[in-house]
C-alpha cells in the first residue's frame, strides 16, 4: 500500500492523525489560555503538561459508563457517537496535500455542508433524552443556532464555488494556485469563520452550553467517555472548520516549496486553531436572541450580496 | 472638614424636630422613649398603632423614612437591664432610615410569649417580605397578612426558633445527627418547590410553563443559592429566591462568644470584605464601652478597609464579566487581588480574613516600610483599571447584554432596602461615609461616583469608580498617616494593653480578668453601620452588662438586595438574570450569616 487517495494506510493515517490532533488540542488550549490569561494551566504531567491529555484520557476511559436511569438509553448513548462520527465523514472530502485524502469527490462542500446538518442532531438527540431541563435548554438553543448558522455557512461559500467553478475541494485548492480567495471572498471568508465557530459552538457561540447559564447545556447529564465524545467532537470540528478554511479560502496545500504540501496544510490550519481559541479568550458571549437577529438580519444579507457581488463580477468580466 | 461639621449639626437638629414631631403627633400612643448610646431615636410603641406610626413616619414626618432598614427581634426574658422600657418578653424593632434627612429612627413594640403576632408591613415597604419571615423564622412571632410566612434563613424542616434564648446554641447541647433514608426522604420532599404555594400557575392560556431551579449548586449562583423560576420558553416569568444553604448562625455566635473573640466570626460574614466587617462591629462595641479610637488607628482602618473594598470590587468585576461569557477578565483580577493580598498579608499577618481590628483600635502598628508597599499599589493598580475599562465596560457584547437589563429607580431601591452601588447606580449621590462619616472619613477627600440608568451595566461602572475613589483614599492615608497610637488607652480595649501591668496589682489583676473573660461591656444598645463593600452594613448590639453580647443583630446589603430579583428580572431572559445576579454583587455568607 502506497500513500494516494483512497488507499487504506492513507485512510487509516488521516483518521489516527485527526483523532490525536483534536485530543492534543485540548493540552494546546488550556496551556495557551493559561499563557493569554496570566496564568500557567496544566504544567505539571509530562514536559510542559504535554502528556495531560494521556492523563485525561487514563481518567475518562476508566470512568463509570452511566447512564441516568431517567435518560432514553437508545437516543441516550447514540448522540454521542453521532457528533464524532459525522465529523470525521466530512473529513474524508479534506484535501490534505495532493497525494494524501480519503475520496475525490466532486460534491465535496455540500457533503461537509450535509454532515454539518446531521451533526445537529447530536445535540438535539443528545438533549432532548436526557430527560434533564438544563439540557433542554440547550437542545433547544443548538438546534436553533445550528440550523440558522448552516443556512449562511452555505451561502457564504458559494462565492467560492462560483471562482473556481466547483463543489470539489481539490479543484478549489488548485485553482487558488494563481491566488487565494481569501482577497476576492474576504466578505465570504469573515462570514464562513464566524458560521464556523457558531456550528461548533465555541465561545462566544457556545450558547447551547453556556456554563455559566444552563451549566452544561445539551451534555449536563453526560459523564465519562460519553462526554469525552462530545468533548473531543467539539475539538475536532474545530480542525474541521480550520481545515475547510484553509482549503476554501488559503490555498490548501500550496506554499513555498521549501516545506512538503502537507505542511503547510497543517500550519495554515493550526494558525486557525490558534486564532479560535484566542477568540474564546478574547470575547463575551452575547444572548441567544442577539445571536439569532445578528445571524438572520445581518449576515444572512451580507452573504447574499457577497455572493450576487461574486456573481456580477464574474459575469461582467466574461 | 467645616461643611461636614454643619451637616452633622444640621441631621442632629433635624433628630430633635423628629422627636418633637414625634411626641406632638402621637403623644398618647407612644409607650415610652429610650436613649440609646448611638443617638438614634429610639420610641416604644403598641402594636395596634404601628402600622400608623410606620406609615406616617415614611409618609408624612420631616424628615421622610424612605427605607426599612431592618426588622429583628430581641427575646427580652432573661434580660436584667431594661430599665425604663415597657415590660416584654419579645421585642421587635423596626430600624427606619431617611435619606433626604440623614438620620435614623428606631420603633421598638413589646410582645409577650403568649400573644406573638404583629401586623405585616409588606403593603408599606415590599422589603419587610423577607425580615418578618426572618424574625418568624428566628424568634416566632407571626406577621398577620403575610403571605408566605415560611422559613427563610432555617431549613423548612427544622424545629424551635433559633434566636430564642432556651434554644441551644451548639451541636454538642443537640442530639447527635442522623440521617436515615425516610428523615432523607422527608428532607428532600421539603425541598421540593411548589408553584403553588407561591401563587404561580402552572400553565397560561398559551404555554406550559417551566419550572427551573436553579441552584443551590450552578456556576453563577455565587456560592450556595436557589432560584425557582418560572419559565415561559426563556422568559423568566417569575422567580423565588430560595436562601438560607450558607445560613452559620453568626448572630447566635455573637451571644456566645466574648466581645472580643466574635470579631474573627465577623470577618466571614461577607467574606470578601475582610477588615471591612470588623469596623461596624468594633465601633458598635466602642460606642457602648465610651473608647475614643486614637487617629492613627481610624486612618490605618480606613485604609486596610479601602484595600478590601478594591479586592472585593475586582472580584466583582471578574465574575461579572464571566457571567456575561467573556472568559479572561477574571483571571487577570485575580493576579491584582493576589498583589493586593500580598500587602494586606505583610500588614495584618492574612489575606482574606485577618480579623485584625480591635475594640479600641487595631491589633498591631504597621509593619516598618508599609509605606514603599502600598505605593506599589498605588503605582500598579490605575493602569490596570484603565485597562479594564477597554476589555470590559466598552466591549460592545458586554453592553449589549448589560444595559438596560434589571434597571430599578430610586424609589424602587428604597422600598426594597438597596443600598451602596446598586442605590448609587439609580441617581442618588448617597454614600454612607461621605452623608455621614465614621472612622474620620471626613477628613478625606474623595467623590461619590453615580450613574443614572440603574441598570447592570451601570452598577458595575459605579464600583469600578469606587475602585479609583478608594484607591484616592488610600493614598491620602498613605500621605497622611497620623503618628501615636494605633490603640486607645482605655481599660476595655482587648486586649488590653499591657504596659501597667506590671506596675501594680490592680491593673493586673485588670488585665488577667480582661484577657481571659474578656471585658464587661456597660448595658447599652448600638447601632454603627458602614459602606460595606456591597452597601450598608450594621450591627446593631445589645449588651446587658457582661462579657458577651445579648443580642448580636447582623443587618446585611446582600440579604436585602436578593430579596429584589424577582422583581427586576421579570420578563428578561435566562441570560438575563445572570447578568443581574453577576451585577447584584452578593456573597452568600453575607445573605444567610
Amino acid at each position: 500500500m502506497s500513500l494516494e487517495i483512497g488507499s487504506g494506510l492513507t485512510i487509516g493515517l488521516i483518521l489516527l492523525t485527526v483523532i490525536v490532533v483534536a485530543a492534543l488540542l485540548i493540552t494546546v488550549e488550556r496551556r495557551l489560555l493559561g499563557f493569554w490569561q496570566e496564568r500557567l494551566g496544566p504544567n505539571r504531567v509530562g514536559w510542559q503538561g504535554s502528556l495531560q491529555v494521556v492523563a485525561d484520557m487514563v481518567k475518562i476511559f476508566t470512568k463509570e459508563d452511566w447512564v441516568p436511569p431517567f435518560a432514553d438509553r437508545l437516543s441516550f448513548v447514540i448522540a454521542p457517537a453521532i457528533i464524532m462520527s459525522v465529523i470525521l465523514l466530512s473529513f474524508a472530502v479534506v484535501p490534505f496535500a495532493p497525494n494524501i485524502g480519503v475520496v475525490d469527490s466532486n460534491v465535496g462542500i455540500l457533503f461537509v455542508l450535509a454532515m454539518a446538518s446531521l451533526g445537529a442532531y447530536s445535540v438535539m438527540l443528545g438533549g432532548l433524552s436526557s430527560d434533564n431541563k438544563y439540557a433542554l435548554l440547550g437542545s433547544l438553543r443548538a438546534a436553533a443556532q445550528m440550523v440558522s448558522y448552516e443556512v449562511f455557512m452555505g451561502i457564504s461559500l458559494l462565492g467560492v464555488v462560483a471562482l473556481s467553478g466547483s463543489f470539489n475541494l481539490r479543484v478549489i485548492v488548485e485553482a487558488q494556485a494563481g491566488g487565494w480567495y481569501v482577497i476576492p471572498q474576504f466578505i465570504g471568508f469573515v462570514i464562513f469563520l464566524i458560521a464556523g465557530v457558531a456550528e461548533s459552538h465555541r465561545l462566544p457561540f457556545d450558547i447551547p452550553e453556556a456554563e455559566q447559564e444552563i451549566c452544561a447545556g445539551y451534555h449536563t447529564e453526560y459523564s465519562g467517555m460519553k462526554f469525552g465524545m462530545f468533548f473531543v467532537g467539539e475539538y475536532l470540528g474545530l480542525v474541521l472548520v480550520s481545515s475547510l478554511i484553509t482549503c476554501l479560502f488559503f490555498g490548501g496545500w500550496l506554499g513555498p516549496g521549501f516545506l512538503p504540501p502537507i505542511v503547510w496544510f497543517g500550519l495554515k490550519s493550526m494558525v486557525f486553531v490558534a486564532f479560535f481559541i484566542l477568540l474564546r479568550a478574547a470575547i463575551p458571549r452575547p444572548r441567544y436572541d442577539q445571536l439569532m437577529s445578528y445571524g438572520w438580519l445581518f449576515l444572512l444579507p451580507l452573504s447574499l450580496i457577497n455572493l450576487l457581488a461574486t456573481g456580477a463580477l464574474i459575469l461582467s468580466s466574461q | 472638614m467645616v461643611e461636614v461639621a454643619e451637616t452633622s449639626e444640621q441631621s442632629a437638629s433635624q433628630d430633635t424636630g423628629l422627636v418633637a414631631q414625634l411626641r406632638r403627633d402621637f403623644a398618647d400612643r407612644l409607650l415610652a422613649e429610650q436613649t440609646t448610646c448611638d443617638g438614634i431615636p429610639t420610641f416604644w410603641v403598641d402594636r395596634q398603632h404601628l402600622k400608623s406610626l410606620l406609615k406616617s413616619l415614611r409618609d408624612d414626618t420631616q424628615p421622610r423614612f424612605e427605607m426599612l432598614f431592618d426588622i429583628t427581634a430581641i427575646d427580652e426574658r432573661l434580660r436584667v437591664h431594661r430599665a425604663g422600657q415597657p415590660a416584654a418578653e419579645f421585642t421587635v424593632v423596626y430600624h427606619l432610615m431617611s435619606f433626604s434627612g440623614d438620620c435614623d429612627v428606631r420603633i421598638k413594640v413589646p410582645l409577650m410569649d403568649a400573644d406573638l403576632s404583629l401586623p405585616t408591613c409588606i403593603d408599606l415597604w415590599p422589603a419587610a417580605n423577607w425580615y418578618e419571615r426572618e424574625t418568624w423564622d428566628m424568634f416566632g412571632i407571626d406577621f398577620d397578612g403575610h403571605p408566605n410566612l415560611y422559613r427563610i434563613v432555617l431549613p423548612p424542616t427544622w424545629t424551635g426558633h433559633a434566636l430564642r434564648k432556651e434554644h441551644p446554641a451548639r451541636a454538642t447541647e443537640m442530639e447527635p445527627f442522623s440521617l436515615d433514608d425516610e428523615k432523607e426522604e422527608y428532607e428532600q420532599q421539603a425541598l421540593l418547590f411548589k408553584p403553588e404555594e407561591w401563587g404561580m400557575k402552572r400553565r397560561s392560556k398559551t404555554s406550559e410553563f417551566m419550572f427551573l431551579n436553579l441552584g443551590p449548586n450552578h456556576p453563577s449562583v455565587h456560592g450556595a443559592f436557589r432560584i425557582a423560576l418560572q419559565l415561559d420558553g426563556e422568559i423568566v416569568m417569575d422567580a423565588v429566591p430560595d436562601i438560607g444553604y450558607h445560613h452559620r448562625g453568626a448572630e447566635k455566635m455573637g451571644e456566645r462568644q466574648s466581645w472580643h473573640t466574635f470579631i474573627p466570626y465577623t470577618d466571614r460574614i461577607d467574606y470578601l470584605g475582610g477588615v471591612m466587617n470588623n469596623l461596624p462591629y468594633v465601633m458598635a462595641v466602642e460606642k457602648m464601652a465610651g473608647i475614643e479610637v486614637p487617629a492613627r488607628a481610624q486612618v490605618i482602618r480606613v485604609m486596610l478597609a479601602e484595600m478590601f473594598r478594591i479586592c472585593s470590587h475586582l472580584l466583582f468585576y471578574g465574575t461579572f464579566a464571566q457571567d456575561v461569557g467573556q472568559l479572561s477578565p477574571i483571571f487577570y483580577m485575580f493576579v491584582e487581588r493576589e498583589r493586593i493580598f500580598n500587602i494586606i498579608e505583610s500588614i495584618c499577618g492574612a489575606r482574606m480574613h485577618p480579623g485584625w481590628f480591635r475594640i479600641g483600635g487595631v491589633a498591631q502598628d504597621l509593619p516598618n516600610g508599609w509605606e514603599q508597599r502600598v505605593a506599589e499599589l498605588l503605582d500598579f493598580m490605575p493602569p490596570r483599571i484603565d485597562e479594564y475599562d477597554k476589555m470590559v465596560l466598552n466591549n460592545g457584547i458586554v453592553k449589549r447584554r448589560s444595559q438596560g437589563i434589571g434597571a430599578y429607580n430610586t424609589q424602587q431601591a428604597y422600598d426594597w432596602g438597596v443600598t451602596g452601588a446598586g442605590l448609587r447606580a439609580t441617581g442618588l449621590e448617597w454614600d454612607f461615609r461621605k452623608q455621614r462619616p465614621y472612622s474620620g472619613y471626613d477628613n478625606f477627600d474623595f467623590d461619590v461616583p453615580i450613574a443614572i440608568n440603574g441598570d447592570c451595566y451601570d452598577r458595575c461602572a459605579v464600583r469600578v469608580e469606587e475602585m479609583r475613589q478608594s484607591l484616592r483614599i488610600i493614598k491620602q492615608c498613605l500621605d497622611n498617616m497620623p503618628g501615636g497610637d494605633y490603640k486607645a488607652d482605655h481599660p476595655l480595649t482587648t486586649p488590653p494593653r499591657k504596659e501597667k501591668t506590671l506596675q501594680d496589682i490592680e491593673t493586673l489583676i485588670n488585665h488577667f480578668l480582661s484577657v481571659s473573660w474578656g471585658p464587661v461591656i456597660p448595658p447599652e444598645e448600638a447601632t454603627v453601620s458602614v459602606e460595606a463593600t456591597k452597601g450598608i452594613n450594621s450591627y446593631y448590639l445589645v449588651s446587658d452588662g457582661s462579657t458577651t453580647s445579648y443580642r448580636t443583630r447582623i443587618r446585611t446589603p446582600s440579604f436585602a438586595h436578593l430579596q429584589m430579583i424577582p422583581e427586576i428580572s421579570r420578563g428578561f431572559m435566562v441570560a438575563d438574570l445572570i447578568a443581574i445576579i453577576a451585577s447584584i454583587d452578593f456573597v452568600m455568607a453575607d445573605v444567610d450569616r
